[in-house]
């Protein structure tokens, strides 16, 4: 599959993208490349993974967000994976995932307050 | 190699599905089919993201390792139901499954929590492997009446 197939909006200097379907290795792969590109070229300094619809996350895409958030922070931009369902945190503690130093919210409106609070802390700087 | 044979019980296969896994989209295959027959049984959602997660971390081990391989996906019924996936393959089999089965050990460049995760989200583990000949692995879950 080719990548696009994840859509990635921009709100204010936030990227957000909504992974909404069963993803392929190859679409995974794709996604970080697309999410990174984007953050160049929108010069966004948060990113904000939605990923609500996934009802099962394995060791794979765990992986593939941890990493994507710990490069979006190399390019300086902070990633807050939002809307993780009860059953897929019990799954990946139980594998021994546990996703550290990746941050969290419950919700999408709460990751945008989020990226809000941070971004009006770095114009105050 | 001859596949695995677990001990029998009186659960009975209620139902019976085989996919062949040889290409990275079988991934998928393996894991939607589990998960619809998580649902049509009413397992809750931790045992059926338990059981996807599961269908996922071992499909993809057949694919990344061996390159081709069989699952075989079973509803089991008695006085309880349950989930029985089996896969086989007749890849390089796992050397060391000491330390496969301790977590943090990877020759494919993931987590190493495939083997050692896996077993950690099912009520029954069963693995046998011989280097140079194959693998099997089976697992269970059995469905909760709270």
């Amino acid at each position: 599959m080719p990548s696009g197939t994840i859509p990635i909006l921009k709100i204010g200097s936030t990227l957000l993208a909504t992974i909404q379907i069963d993803l392929h290795d190859t679409v995974v792969d794709a996604f970080q490349n697309d999410v990174l590109e984007e953050i160049e070229k929108t010069a966004a300094s948060g990113l904000i993974i939605d990923i609500s619809a996934l009802e099962a996350v394995d060791s794979y895409v765990a992986r593939m967000l941890a990493n994507t958030g710990k490069m979006a922070k190399l390019m300086g931009a902070e990633t807050v994976i939002v809307g993780m369902r009860p059953a897929v945190a019990a799954t990946l503690v139980r594998m021994g995932y546990f996703m550290s130093g990746i941050r969290t919210a419950l919700s999408l409106q709460e990751g945008l307050e989020i990226q809000d609070n941070r971004s009006k802390d770095r114009n105050a700087e | 190699m001859k596949p695995l044979s677990l001990p029998v019980s009186a659960d009975v296969v209620a139902e019976s599905w085989e996919i062949r896994i040889d290409k990275e989209a079988d991934i998928i295959a393996v894991r939607q089919l589990v998960r619809e027959l998580t649902k049509a049984h009413k397992f809750d959602q931790f045992a059926t993201a338990a059981l996807a997660t599961a269908a996922s971390e071992l499909s993809r081990n057949v694919w990344v390792h061996a390159k081709s391989g069989q699952a075989s996906v079973r509803v089991l019924r008695s006085e309880r139901v349950g989930l029985e996936l089996a896969f086989v393959d007749q890849g390089p089999g796992i050397a060391n499954l000491e330390l496969a089965l301790a977590g943090g050990y990877s020759t494919a460049n993931s987590l190493g929590l495939g083997l050692s995760g896996t077993r950690r989200l099912v009520d029954e583990f069963h693995i046998e492997t011989k280097p140079g000949f194959g693998t099997t692995i089976v697992i269970r879950k059995w469905k909760r009446d709270f």
